[in-house]
């Protein structure tokens, strides 16, 4: 369903004269199910991998395939497909479109999709509820807090069960409890659906969430280990 | 992977149209430019419009009629020699069948008209006066006296300039002078019954009118005339009724439309529709360096969204759809305002507006004194699609722009 398999990644940006290394052959495989958690201090190669990963940005070399398919040769508009029936994002800054309301925000990639007005409102509502913000879901994000607008962010990737959630610092700007909240949840899709979850972090209560912690450093993986969520 | 994977319209319009309103400002000072580049359009249009047919339908009146029919040679020789025969009971019959809706015979020749203190050279046209009302001939610009009365009538109706040329008035005789076919001198002394105003005043000067009989018995022509001019509904539409006059009086005479008859009219109607279209054109130019701007802003303080939108799976020709949705309901909004304020501004006037300050300069260019602005269906849908056409051809280079952006990029603006 979302087997995900990295081989020799390689990215550099030029900054400036410099040239700054932000994949350095990164490797590895991610298998369906799986509830990972990639650290690392700022720079490390985290965001730049889930980039790669959703098929934001281009590979400099190496490969990328989900399910077998090489992400990294597909067209703009075959990866917008990838993305819009696949991938589910939820970035650190909220990301909401201004212009529409909570409810019309999580609705947006299932209009995109094609998902029939009823079943969509339905599912939207139904989704809402589970992240706290049933009665919000006519405010536009300028009338939410930093909280809710994450949390309607995250209503939006996961509302239809993506194979995969991307989740770039999704708890950065939320306090505990939040945290907490949205972290529980994501565990509930990840159990209850086997929906693949790659989370950048830093924030090691999210860590310990994780089954498998990666540590980034320099755009190398520098461990990948197993470990029991607490 | 496969999937509709595009915004339906409905959600589209309503993502553009928030979009639209999220600087009123901008978009208000947009929205009013167009509405004011589409009322100058079609206003302008209208009265341009308007004048020119003012000018040709007065052109066609002087003519008169839409097609004349004369002798071969009466083009390059005006003269008596060159006539051709009066429609007998078979040929009028045929004429009044053909469809046509006025047709009269006239004598037309160069003469000289003096009065006891002057002398002028005119054109002297022997009518019948019913033919000639029939053609456009206004008994309403009779200011003085009357209209001849009958074919055989032995008045002289001239014009309101002439007589003051002449310094003579309604009730005295003067003296016309012409030659007859065998080159003599033919001359006689008419009454002047009538004083007529014409639309321009150069025409004044220029046409006598006498009875055609009596005009016909002093140039030894009887049964004769020099042309027959036939009017029908439309000067737009001509080429119908030349082809049935062609049928009626077969290929012996020389039959014209009205513009090869005055190449000048002509012209000027082939080239109004070409200079409409440059005046719309002209005005859009100006109006889109302000669409560009506008949308161009729209985008790039929307770059971020943008990049996310693509995250969520828009392709990028669903970006440049929905760009180029917001370009056109800016368009479709300005364009409602600016036909609504142009044909409030056109129909109030559409009795005419009297431009007699400044008319005496215009008359020069064959303008009468009061425009009629012409609204017509035609230049208020050129006028639109102008605007839609290449509004939406210049909102492509923002729109693509937009659907260009890379979303990592895009995600990352600040």
């Amino acid at each position: 369903m979302a087997e995900i398999k990295c081989v020799e990644l390689c990215k550099n940006y030029q900054q400036g004269d410099a040239v700054i290394k932000a994949l350095d052959h990164v490797t590895l495989e991610i298998r369906q199910g799986s509830f990972m958690c990639l650290s690392g201090p700022s720079g490390s190669g985290k965001t730049t991998l889930l980039n790669m990963i959703g098929g934001l940005d281009e590979l400099d070399s190496g490969a990328i395939s989900i399910d077998g398919e090489r992400v990294d040769q597909l067209g703009k508009s075959a990866l917008a497909d990838l993305r819009l029936h696949h991938i589910g994002f939820v970035f650190q800054a909220y990301n909401l479109i201004p212009v529409l309301t909570a409810r019309e925000n999580v609705e947006f990639v299932m209009q995109v999709q094609g998902v029939p007005p009823g079943e969509r409102k339905r599912k939207a509502m139904d989704i809402l509820r589970e992240v706290g913000l049933e009665g919000m879901e006519h405010r536009r994000p300028a009338e939410l807090s930093g909280g809710q607008q994450q949390r309607v962010a995250v209503a939006r990737a996961i509302v239809s069960q993506p194979k995969l959630v991307l989740a770039d610092e999704p708890t950065a700007n939320l306090d505990s409890h939040s945290a907490a909240h949205l972290m529980q949840l994501f565990c509930e899709l990840n159990q209850a659906h086997g929906v693949t979850f790659l989370i950048s972090t830093h924030d090691e209560r999210v860590m310990r969430y994780a089954k498998r912690l990666i540590r980034m450093q320099d755009g190398k993986v520098i461990d990948d280990r197993e470990q029991v969520p607490s | 992977m496969a999937g509709p994977s595009h915004l339906p319209l409905g959600a589209m319009s309503v993502l553009a149209w928030r979009n639209l309103w999220r600087n009123h400002r901008r978009t208000v000072i947009m929205l009013l430019a167009i509405a004011i580049g589409v009322w100058a359009m079609i206003f302008m249009t209208a009265l341009m419009r308007g004048m020119v047919d003012q000018m040709i339908k007065d052109g066609i009146d002087a003519l008169p009629g839409l097609v004349q029919v004369h002798h071969p040679d009466f083009r390059d020789d005006p003269s008596i020699d060159h006539r051709i025969p009066e429609p007998g009971p078979q040929l009028r019959k045929d004429l009044e069948a053909s469809g046509v809706t006025g047709w009269t015979a006239r004598v037309r020749v160069p003469a000289m008209i003096s009065s006891e203190r002057n002398s002028r050279g005119v054109t002297l046209l022997g009518v019948d006066p019913r033919g000639e009302i029939a053609l456009g001939f206004d008994p309403e610009s009779i200011v003085e006296g009357r209209f001849l009365e009958s074919r055989d009538d032995n008045g002289l109706v001239v014009g309101r300039k002439l007589l003051e040329r002449l310094e003579t008035r309604l009730g005295k005789r003067v003296v016309v002078m012409s030659q007859d076919p065998e080159n003599n001198i033919a001359d006689r002394g008419f009454r002047v019954v009538g004083v007529y105003r014409a639309k321009l005043s150069g025409l004044e000067e220029s046409f006598v009118y006498g009875g055609l009989e009596t005009v016909q018995a002093l140039l030894g022509v009887p049964g004769e005339v020099s042309e027959i001019a036939i009017t029908g509904e439309d000067y737009r539409q001509v080429d119908p009724l030349y082809r049935q006059v062609s049928g009626v009086f077969g290929t012996d005479p020389e039959i014209l439309q009205w513009t090869e008859l005055d190449t000048y009219l002509g012209m000027m109607l082939k080239m109004m529709d070409g200079f409409v279209l440059v005046w719309l054109v002209v005005i859009f130019l100006a109006l889109s360096f302000g669409l560009v701007n506008t949308l161009m802003m729209a985008v790039f303080e929307r770059v971020r969204e943008i990049g996310l939108m693509q995250a969520l799976g828009m392709k990028p020709s669903t970006i440049l759809y929905q760009i180029l949705l917001e370009s056109l309901m800016l368009l479709a909004l300005g364009l409602l305002i600016g036909n609504i304020l142009a044909i409030a501004t056109i129909l109030p006037v559409r009795d005419g507006i009297d431009i007699s300050s400044v008319a005496e300069g215009m008359e020069m260019m064959g303008v009468s004194s009061v425009l009629y602005p012409a609204l017509k269906l035609k230049d208020l849908l050129m006028a639109n699609a102008v605007v839609i056409v290449l509004g939406i051809l210049t909102s492509l280079m923002p729109a693509w722009r937009a659907s260009q952006y890379r979303p990592v990029e895009a995600i990352a603006k600040t």
